[in-house]
């Protein structure tokens, strides 16, 4: 059987619901391995004027201490060429900036131990929102404007113009297992570190900078992460690079894992964004001309905020031709956790700009928001169109999507029976929504775009499996693996999948980007390929011998107890060989592949090699107004529609039904793909819905900027009765136009953008609820009965 | 010295201190490293164990949080992990099965404390699986696939390689006393009695469910610790002259039970309050000492005019459960006396309990509005409204009482309690919600009590009362 395009099962199914897949902190530790944990700064902006370790020192367990003063030259943690103290260096940027670590006997002890610090602040005013990092002027660089066409003149000659502004909140990760690493000493200046992160080369490049050794003394593993949404692309430097300094200084091994508070406090989120927009339109809601503002909330420091506000840009357009536009963006430095890489990496924000503008024009017209949808989409196919940055929409799907979706989901006459429904229902009322998606696929940061891998087949007929891409509950290595199985025709099971290394295949991007399979298959396939070729063309002609196997792989002895030897003599070009079904065949007679392999060992054929793939036709550089422009090598689409009731006495909702038809082209697997969509609906919808970020505000005690809601009992993710109660998605007839691996799509990131229909379902429920007030995210029970109450004069 | 039994085996636990959690020794101790640290609060799930208790019904199995159950908690039990449920032979639980088979795992994390609360609720035949999984977070799956095992597994059998631990618990109940260096496991209420009495700095720890974060995130010494599980006597349910007698030690699961048929929807209340997880260990004593404004037991009972009873030594005073509120933080409770009981008076059953929190399952209450009006024909003869969240305490709104009794319960008398409200409290604004969210949203409570009494129409999202057909 095929292994690519099937659904099978994530490979670590087994060892996950059996508690055995390890995981950084279920790594067994070397004895005598010590445990960090840092102090954290208690103001959110201000200077350090005294730092007293002593106690810490003095608190049981406690080995090792190291504040700002014990380094010559502050280790730098950051993923940008800006740089990122480890520790704060004298001027506090952030409620819970690290600013010093404590290594102790146990991880109790050094949390313990990590609170006993005598430190005096002098407190500054923090600059935390939006509006206050625009008055003060406090620019991460200059804002970055994209134009096209001149909209200036067509807003002037719309007949129809509105104007407007959503506010958008970030997103905590939660990914379930926290930030971790492990770092064991070696010989000399080598050092292992173990770490819970989606880019083991950052780590590495990180630790033998902080480390002052050459990058080829740091080796960095990765099996497997507990969920990882971007919040595990730059956010793990810290703990590794810690654990790496702590065990060069003692020479034990050193780990280190964030508690959640702490893990809350301290790690970047989905940045927080502001668009103000003006629109003109026509009659039937055709856009003529947009100007968008985005102000992007980064935090203290760079991080990747430049790029994900790049991509914010990049998707100000979803699937909508806009013949005339201008986005600006600009990036604000706030005294809050420096925002990170998260789940569409600024897409998402971008995305649910045009979205509101969509609602805004429908309500301005009194249309149903789908019409004016349609007749913004960009034209089907290979449409002529081409996006505000200038590239060619050539795979345009979601004309297909969303006819066979209003149809599927049975969307006008919904649409008809909830306008009947909310005619006799004053309490609850109801809402329906569908969102497209058009999004990009490719780092835009164009070097990014490659990938390697490593294959070793051994004589035994089993493979061993490397690549640049992590698991981080994706299913790329199950992806790959299939790729893998499918290039040598063995079943996925003689595949073994191993832990991301960077002693195996150097140089890696992060798993990001939704690009783990793309890249990563790519490079897999490259290096079976080559195997298999060079296979191939010693069988070919070689007359094969070996020793007969039965069923259990034991060699098989005849009567007399000599082995049964089998031999076959293929004559044929190299290309007729047929490598299926655990086969080598030239279509008259096949050899079992372990026999093979056998018979190119002993012929002195190499059976491993490496491979490597470098996206095409790529061509981008964010600062150029002019040139080729092409960040993304092609779009994946999808479509949601969402149905909501809504409380209108409390603006608590619930989604009551979701159907949703997305582009996988041909999916490489379908039941990992599906696990996908329906994952990132809800944490889409989560984020847009009651995911809220709460910074304290000035009070008597100090100048705020505390992370209220550091904790799962204040930041609520959904929960199993969230998830919509019917819950329909359906993988959409595709093939990628471009040549993917085996004609598949990127999905990591775009189904998290199908959430975008649950927050307009509020949208359309509110204004059932007789308000036009048009939502701000996260739309909370608060924000919806604040809308419900405005129009009556009760809102606040 | 703790004994009870860890996946089959009877352990003995020596010497470790009164608050080292479950989790961390299984992690860190036993090398048992499947239940895994999510939230380290009992918010995620990630650490769900079954833990199992002889009691007059036999041997009950329940899902709980292992990162903020102390050992001694366990002391005569038994524990089973993720590790603990495939046949000896390594065929796997149905509900492990069915993970696999329905992709209900990506990243893993989440998916040992998920198998533990299927695994309980396939041992005991529950099938409410949104309920079942409430306390058990999940940031890959979006939790359909995970619905789907539960209800595939369902259709299996309970595996005939299933541990019976009532023998052994048996032998473990003639362990005797378990007390140790600061450490109180009392088998009866008068022996509690007189050991808080002679230690009246010692903390008492019930189901640890708000104890567990002053060790796990806030470090407090608790100084000498009294776990209460073993009292039997402090975990009962009585039928009184004139009510209900309410141990201080019932679980908030057994509560919702009790409740279900005399006020159903205080039960549902009961069931919004936490998760599985945390109403198997939380009770209902715990949550009215602890005195909490957000506490969401309180509220209910102060509706439906509960009466506590306190006990310092031989020495019980009962009063009015309203009246040992004193302020935020400070209850009408003196050194070495403790909650012993709960009177809940027999009435006819007019309560309405409105929760409202970010998420619907499993969240702190914003405001937590309980209402108990009895009527004489059209008009209201008696009301005891109280909320939660609006204050420093759980508080009667008494002049909203006082605008509606005698009143026909009308349009006018629902806008002059409504604005009565506004003597009542002064809401503050946290992260949760902002005091004017909650001042309107009490406000709407009270039109909803009234219209659910007054017109035909659905007003709610879940339950008996809504449209949605969400149970």
């Amino acid at each position: 059987m095929a292994s690519v395009h099937q659904p099978k099962p994530h490979d670590s199914g087994p060892l996950h619901v059996t508690g055995a897949a390890r995981y950084t902190d279920d790594i067994p530790a070397p004895a005598g391995t010590l445990h960090l944990a840092f102090g954290l700064a208690a103001v959110a902006h201000g200077v350090v004027t005294s730092l007293d370790l002593a106690p810490v020192r003095a608190m049981p367990g406690v080995r090792l201490v190291l504040g700002p003063d014990d380094f010559a030259r502050m280790p730098d943690v950051s993923p940008s060429p800006a740089p990122e103290p480890l520790l704060c260096t004298g001027e506090v940027q952030f409620h819970g900036q690290p600013l010093f670590v404590v290594a102790a006997d146990t991880h109790l002890q050094a949390r313990h131990a990590a609170r006993a610090a005598k430190v005096t602040f002098e407190e500054r005013e923090p600059i935390l929102t939006i509006a206050q990092a625009l008055a003060a002027g406090r620019l991460l660089e200059d804002p970055l404007e994209w134009e096209k066409g001149s909209p200036d003149d067509a807003l002037g000659t719309a007949p129809h113009r509105a104007q407007g502004r959503i506010e958008v909140g970030g997103q905590e990760h939660f990914y379930l297992e926290g930030q971790a690493a492990m770092a064991v000493p070696g010989d000399g200046d080598e050092m292992l570190v173990h770490a819970s992160t989606q880019h083991p080369s950052e780590i590495q490049h990180k630790v033998a900078q902080a480390l002052d050794v050459p990058f080829a003394e740091v080796t960095v593993q990765v099996r497997r992460m507990g969920g990882g949404f971007g919040g595990k692309e730059s956010q793990g430097n810290a703990l590794a690079v810690a654990c790496a300094l702590v065990a060069q200084r003692t020479g034990r091994a050193v780990k280190m894992r964030y508690d959640r508070d702490d893990d809350m406090t301290i790690t970047g989120k989905r940045h927080e964004i502001r668009i103000d927009y003006d629109v003109g339109f026509d009659d039937t809601g055709r856009i003529a001309a947009v100007i968008f503002d985005q102000y992007v909330r980064c935090g203290w420091s760079a991080d990747l905020s430049l790029p994900v506000a790049d991509r914010a840009m990049l998707h100000a357009d979803n699937a909508y031709d806009l013949p005339a536009a201008r986005i600006r963006s600009t990036r604000l430095l706030t005294h809050t956790c420096s925002n990170t890489a998260f789940r569409g990496f600024g897409g998402p924000q971008g995305i649910v700009g045009i979205e509101r503008v969509i609602e805004h024009i429908a309500a301005h017209l009194d249309r149903d928001p789908l019409e004016v949808r349609r007749a913004n989409f960009y034209a089907p196919g290979n449409t002529g169109q081409t996006t505000p940055y200038g590239m060619q929409v050539e795979d345009n799907v979601i004309h297909g999507i969303v006819d066979q979706l209003t149809e599927t989901s049975d969307y006008s006459a919904r649409r008809a029976q909830i306008a009947e429904f909310n005619a006799t229902s004053p309490v609850i009322k109801r809402g329906i929504a569908l969102t497209p998606v058009k999004f990009g696929i490719s780092f835009t940061l164009t070097q990014l775009n490659q990938a390697g891998a490593l294959v070793n087949v051994y004589t035994d007929g089993s493979i061993r499996l490397n690549h640049g891409g992590t698991e981080m509950g994706q299913g790329l290595f199950t992806k790959v693996a299939a790729v893998a199985a499918d290039a040598f025709g063995v079943d996925a099971t003689h595949v073994k999948i191993t832990a991301t290394d960077t002693a195996k295949v150097p140089n890696t991007s992060a798993t990001a980007a939704s690009s783990g399979s793309d890249m990563n298959g790519m490079a897999v396939k490259a290096a079976c390929e080559t195997i298999r070729d060079r296979m191939a063309r010693h069988l070919c002609t070689a007359k094969v011998l070996w020793h007969d196997r039965d069923e259990e792989g034991k060699g098989i002895i005849d009567r007399d107890g000599h082995p049964v030897i089998r031999e076959h003599a293929f004559d044929c070009a190299p290309g007729n060989l047929v490598f299926a079904g655990d086969l080598v065949s030239d279509g008259t007679h096949s050899i079992p592949f372990w026999a093979a392999v056998q018979a190119c060992y002993v012929a002195r054929i190499s059976l491993s090699s490496t491979g490597y793939y470098a996206t095409p036709k790529l061509a981008w550089d964010r600062t150029q107004r002019s040139g080729p422009r092409r960040p993304f090598y092609y779009f994946a689409y999808g479509a949601a529609v969402t149905e909501v009731a809504l409380d209108t006495l409390t603006g608590e909702n619930r989604i009551l039904r979701t159907d949703i038809l997305h582009d996988c082209g041909k999916s490489l697997n379908p039941a990992l793909d599906i696990g996908q969509i329906e994952g990132g609906y809800v944490q889409g919808a989560g984020w847009l819905t009651t995911e809220e970020l709460v910074w304290t505000p000035p009070g008597p005690a100090n100048m705020g900027g505390r992370l209220a809601t550091h904790a799962p009992s204040t930041y609520k993710i959904p929960g199993c009765a969230d998830r919509p109660r019917i819950f329909n998605v359906v993988l959409y007839e595709n093939e990628n136009a471009e040549a993917t691996i085996h004609r598949s799509k990127a999905v990591g990131e775009p189904p998290l953008m199908l959430g975008i229909s649950a927050l307009m379902a509020l949208q359309d429920a509110v204004r059932a609820a007789g308000s036009d007030v048009l939502l701000d995210a996260p739309a909370t029970a608060e924000r919806l009965l604040n809308a419900i109450e405005t129009p009556r004069g009760s809102g606040w | 010295m703790i004994r009870f039994m860890l996946n089959g085996e009877i352990v003995t636990v020596e010497g470790a201190a009164p608050t080292v959690t479950l989790l961390d020794w299984l992690r860190e101790t036993r090398g048992l490293t499947g239940t895994k640290e999510g939230c380290n609060e009992g918010d995620c799930g990630a650490c769900t164990v079954t833990v199992s208790t002889l009691d007059d019904t036999g041997v009950t199995h329940q899902a709980l949080n292992a990162c903020i159950l102390f050992l001694p908690q366990l002391a005569g039990k038994a524990v089973r992990t993720v590790e603990g449920i495939a046949a000896p032979d390594g065929e796997l639980h149905p509900v492990q099965d069915a993970m696999i088979a329905e992709h209900g795992s990506q990243c893993g994390f989440c998916t040992p404390g998920f198998v533990m609360s299927m695994y309980t609720a396939h041992r005991t035949g529950r099938v409410d699986h949104d309920d079942v999984l409430a306390g058990n977070l999940c940031r890959c799956t979006g939790y359909a696939p995970i619905v789907r095992a539960a209800q595939r597994a369902a259709s299996r059998p309970v595996p005939a390689w299933e541990i019976d631990e009532r023998a052994t618990l048996e032998t473990l109940a003639q362990s005797g006393d378990m007390s140790g260096e600061g450490l109180y496991l009392p088998g009866s209420t008068a022996s509690l009695a007189a050991i808080y009495a002679a230690h009246p700095n010692a903390t008492i720890v019930a189901g640890a469910t708000d104890v567990g974060l002053w060790v796990t995130k806030q470090f407090r010494p608790l100084g000498p610790v009294i776990f209460t599980h073993r009292v039997g006597d402090l975990a009962r349910i009585e039928r009184v002259q004139g009510g209900l007698r309410i141990g201080a030690g019932v679980t908030l699961s057994r509560l919702r039970g009790a409740m279900a048929d005399r006020h159903p929807d205080f039960a549902e209340l009961i069931r919004r309050y936490g998760s599985v997880q945390v109403r198997n260990a939380a009770t209902i004593g715990g949550n009215i000492a602890n005195g909490s404004p957000i506490g969401d037991g309180p509220p209910a009972l102060i509706a439906l005019g509960a009466e506590l009873t306190l006990r310092h030594g031989e020495d019980r005073r009962r009063m009015p459960l309203e009246d040992f509120f004193l302020d935020y933080g400070k209850q009408d409770r003196m050194p070495g006396e403790f909650v012993e009981s709960i009177f809940v008076p027999d009435q006819e059953d007019t309560l309405a309990c409105y929760k409202l929190s970010k998420r619907f399952d499993q969240d702190i209450s914003a405001v937590c509005g309980c209402f108990a009006l009895h009527m004489d024909g059209d008009v209201v003869a008696g009301a005891r409204i109280a909320f939660g969240g609006m204050a420093g305490t759980p508080k009667r709104a008494h002049a909203a009482e006082a605008a509606l009794t005698g009143q026909v319960l009308s349009a006018q008398a629902v806008r002059d309690a409504q604005d009565a409200l506004t003597q009542d409290f002064q809401p503050l604004s946290d992260m949760r919600a902002s005091a004017a969210y909650r001042m309107q949203a009490a406000r709407n409570m009270i039109r909803r009590y009234w219209l659910e009494r007054a017109e035909d129409v659905p007003t709610r999202l879940v339950g008996p009362k809504s449209e949605t057909g969400v149970a």
